[in-house]
């Protein structure tokens, strides 16, 4: 089996893999990264977006074996020492999620979303979220959660 | 509100903190050591006999461990699946309740259909030699859609179901309503279709079936809503193991919706497999099985008429619908149709004269049964359209002509011709509450600007009902329930002052370990942050029901009260001693015990540290500060509101934008004003998405599941919606120690009407859910044709 090497959360790794597993079964399974989850197996959910070299990308849709090299972050790598990231600590004051489990997804997707737009209006918010499905919140506080963090982020 | 964290404060949520971290542990989080993998095959056909199975390539594939079909389990007297809600139909006969293996036995019924399960060392092997396994399906012609299925000469879907009728069950004085129509100035007749759901909880059904040889325990980590459910089903029915000898745990599960309320084929068979091959046994559902096997929700037919005298007044409503169950009776699936539905046909009005008749049908489809609402959202969305539509007919205004017809603010107790004893509301507050949040004054105006750029606008309004909390274990049990519907609670505080409580209720998503620990908080002064709340266990939970019909606040907060209560009678015991008191001289306030009349008082951390450490102790006492409760609720809850919607058509494309939505909704006391909020917010974007996007389809002929992925099934996504104007007004419930009604289901039960009034007001024709964009734009072309 092929051997791939990245950098997850800061911390370089390196393991053997099947050469058709995904990127998100490789963060699942093989660093039991769970905060990634898998939603739908059509790339449409969006509850396994993580970060690439900076980028928003969802972990079904790449081959662990084309991220040699790469610089990914998970979930898990947000919250620096103890302290959660602005979107995170976002998401909680405006009740931004409810089972948690498109959340992680959601989470990343929103602070790519803010990267490229520093001072997103409702509709910007809205439109850039269009990838990640959420069936509780009805995404109203999500929104509201984005725009906060938002200015938080220095916008 | 005695504090910023007590009742009726939006504390931040507990749970938050490892959802957000990535920390939370869903069930495809989990491994268990030893751990092999299962893969369900599964039907290609929508009706088929199965002539043969041969595993033996597969069998011989890499890394399996063992194949199964319908006929292991069968040799190993493992029973079918279950339906626990007993219907009677009109002539006197029991519905009927065909067979239900968990792996289909010679013959399937629907696409998806379990037909053999394979272990493997991996989940690739498993796929792969799933592959393998060659089945001699001869095929039959199926029937999907309910009224078909009644049709003379339709498919029989099972040998032993005489024109796939389940049951044909009435509800109503007949006479009554025939009378009111003989007597009736106007009468609205429609027929109405509400379209058939895929649930799709975000996280996937799974289940790891974990078997221990030393004490022959059986664990099941299953995504359930009501894990102690599952253990007393999967004992008591399906003989997977005595009941003491089945744990189950449903650990964070990622959504509901109903969907998570049934006990599965699949975690049936991974607990009885995990004994069979003595090692775990995991499965995972794909999105695509989900769509194929999850309990679907709604599929109702529906014909509808209502009587009224010349000003307006409602004198009589006739309701005959076809329900599509599916190809089994899913666990709760006879209830939906029948007493959730039915029973609330009066809606918030005083019309005297109800007659329903259901016929619930099999067909060749996957199973239907409660999704977020359940049977509640089909009552209303015909008693809603219709009361629109009559407002239409009779030229009156649909504000006018729900006020007209209101059950008064002070006319509570209110028994309604069908079987309910509504026990609380303000239905024109409601109304009057959302007409100024949609600034209803300002609308002609609005109109008149959309038209002035092309747009058609249209607004619509829903007044709803619900009966929720359920449900008193008598009276359900009275309407052929066979289980009890109260609830349990365990509080326990330790020594050193935390609290732990154990709910029979499960969260998975509603923020129960807030709004429980609130409760907490409120009456026995515990800090927030030392209250835990334990769930979804039954090796810790005492007992419970589970959470489902909006009943976790109502009857498993009021468990959590009765508990609350006998903590406290026992304080005053161990303070009374402690401050050399009367018992009967004690009062309690918050969490502080007091010698009335003096300042002598002793905290509630100082009298649980006493009951642990017992050395200055009422010798007649228990030591100990750990009190288990039962309740049974003594009616169910009545929340009920009125929705609005504002639409704005573009005829040339059939884009509907939803431009504002209004929702005042009565819920009696709220404890936790920002959950509420969400589940709202939730509810109504469920609703919105049947109304405008969400369809299940099947073909016709060939039975396949046209809508099976997110590809196809339109799932609501942020850009599909406005932001809500939410207002809760607050009518304590009479019927339970926190004056709660629940508020989970509301959003959906309410929203479907409100917008399809709202489309069609706009379009000037009746549509039928969903309002896609082709449906809408043929409508107005329609309209603007006709016009010319």
């Amino acid at each position: 089996m092929p051997n791939v090497s990245m950098t997850v959360n800061g911390k370089a790794v390196s393991a053997e893999v099947e050469p058709r597993t995904l990127l998100v079964q490789f963060l699942r399974e093989k660093l039991s990264l769970t905060g990634t989850h898998v939603g739908c197996d059509t790339s449409q959910c969006g509850a396994c977006v993580v970060h690439i070299n900076g980028k928003s990308v969802k972990a079904c849709t790449t081959l662990a074996l084309q991220n040699e090299g790469a610089e990914v972050t998970t979930i898990e790598g947000l919250a620096q020492n103890g302290e959660m990231h602005p979107m995170q600590a976002a998401f909680k004051e405006h009740h931004g999620l409810q089972c948690g489990f498109c959340t992680p997804g959601m989470v990343m997707s929103a602070i790519d979303l803010v990267k490229t737009h520093p001072n997103p209006d409702e509709k910007t918010i809205r439109e850039g979220l269009e990838g990640n499905i959420c069936r509780c919140t009805g995404y109203q506080n999500i929104v509201k959660a984005v725009k906060t963090a938002a200015d938080n982020m220095g916008g | 509100m005695s504090s910023e964290t007590g009742i009726g404060a939006s504390v931040r949520r507990k749970e938050d903190k490892r959802f957000l971290t990535g920390k939370g542990r869903y069930l495809d989080d989990i491994n268990r050591p030893g751990q092999a993998y299962g893969v369900f095959l599964r039907s290609p056909h929508a009706f088929a006999k199965i002539k043969s199975i041969d595993t033996a390539e597969a069998g011989k594939a890499p890394g399996v461990v063992a194949i199964y079909t319908g006929a292991d389990l069968a040799a190993d007297g493992i029973g079918g699946l279950i339906c626990g809600w007993a219907i009677t139909s009109k002539d006197g006969e029991p519905h009927k309740a065909p067979a239900h293996p968990a792996i289909a036995v010679d013959t399937v019924r629907h696409v998806g259909d379990q037909v053999a399960f394979v272990i493997a060392d991996s989940l690739a092997e498993a796929k792969d030699a799933a592959e393998l396994i060659e089945v001699d399906y001869e095929e039959l012609t199926p029937v999907v859609s309910g009224a078909d299925a009644l049709a003379s000469g339709a498919p029989q879907v099972h040998d032993d179901v005489p024109g796939n009728l389940c049951y044909d069950w009435e509800l109503g004085d007949q006479a009554a309503v025939d009378a009111a129509f003989a007597a009736a100035a106007h009468v609205t007749k429609m027929d109405i279709y509400n379209n058939r759901l895929v649930p799709n909880a975000m996280e996937p059904r799974a289940a790891i079936g974990d078997f221990d040889s030393g004490t022959d325990e059986i664990v099941l980590y299953t995504t359930s809503q009501n894990p102690h459910v599952a253990r007393l089903v999967l004992s008591a029915f399906v003989g997977i193991a005595p009941e003491h000898k089945l744990r189950v745990i449903a650990p964070d599960v990622g959504g509901g919706f109903g969907s998570k309320i049934f006990i599965y084929a699949e975690e049936t068979v991974c607990a009885w497999a995990a004994r069979k091959i003595d090692r775990p046994v995991k499965w995972t559902a794909e999105r695509s099985e989900s769509f194929l096997s999850d309990a679907h929700g709604r599929d109702h037919h529906t014909t509808a008429e209502l009587a009224m005298d010349a000003n307006g007044k409602f004198l009589g409503l006739r309701v005959n619908t076809v329900a599509n169950m599916g190809a089994y009776l899913s666990t709760f699936a006879t209830s939906v149709p029948s007493y959730l539905y039915a029973t609330l046909l009066a809606g918030q009005y005083t019309t005297p004269a109800i007659y329903a008749n259901v016929k619930a049908v099999f067909t060749n489809t996957a199973p239907v049964d409660a999704y977020r609402g359940a049977g509640r959202p089909e009552a209303t969305y015909v008693v809603e359209r219709m009361v629109e539509r009559a407002a239409r007919d009779l030229g009156i205004s649909p504000v006018e002509l729900r006020k007209r017809n209101f059950i008064a603010p002070d006319a509570y107790p209110y028994e309604t011709p069908v079987i309910m004893t509504y026990d609380s509301g303000n239905y024109p507050l409601n109304m009057d509450t959302a007409l100024k949040l949609i600034d209803y004054d300002g609308y002609a105006a609005r109109k008149a600007e959309s038209e002035s750029r092309g747009k058609k606008r249209g607004i619509g309004f829903s007044s709803f009902i619900e009966a929720c909390g359920i449900a008193p274990s008598a009276a359900v049990g009275s309407l052929g329930a066979g289980v009890g519907l109260w609830e349990s609670a365990q509080v326990r505080f330790n020594p050193t002052g935390g609290v732990t409580v154990f709910t029979g209720s499960h969260s998975h998503g509603q923020g129960h370990e807030t709004t429980f620990a609130q409760l907490i908080t409120e009456h026995l002064g515990v800090p927030i942050e030392n209250v835990e709340i334990s769930h979804g266990d039954t090796g810790k939970v005492p007992f419970g029901m589970g959470t489902y019909g909006s009943r976790s606040l109502a009857v498993g907060g009021s468990a959590i009260m009765r508990a609350v209560d006998k903590i406290v009678e026992k304080g005053k015991k161990v303070a009374a001693h402690l401050m050399e008191a009367s018992v009967e001289d004690i009062e309690h306030a918050n969490g502080v015990f007091k010698v009335a009349g003096t300042d002598k008082q002793v905290t509630m951390a100082e009298v649980a540290f006493a009951a642990y450490v017992p050395h200055n102790y009422p010798p007649d006492l228990e030591p100990g500060m750990d009190e288990t409760a039962f309740y049974d609720p003594t009616n169910f809850t009545f929340p009920a509101g009125t929705h609005i919607a504002e639409v704005e058509i573009d005829p040339e494309t059939g884009v509907v934008e939803v431009v504002d939505w209004a929702a005042s909704d009565d819920f009696g006391n709220v404890i936790n004003p920002m959950i509420v909020e969400g589940q709202i917010h939730g509810g109504v974007a469920q609703g919105i998405g049947q109304a405008l996007l969400e369809n299940a389809v099947y073909d016709s002929e060939t039975g396949q599941l046209l809508t099976g992925s997110y590809m196809d099934y339109t799932m609501p996504r942020a850009d599909d919606f406005p932001s809500l104007k939410v207002e809760t007004t607050n009518t304590p419930c009479p019927g339970n120690p926190l004056g709660v009604k629940g508020c989970g289901e509301a959003g959906a039960i309410a929203a479907p009407a409100a917008l399809m009034n709202a489309i069609t007001d706009a379009l000037g024709v009746e549509i039928d859910m969903p309002a896609t964009r082709e449906k809408v734009w043929r409508a107005a072309q329609t309209v603007q044709q006709a016009a010319e």
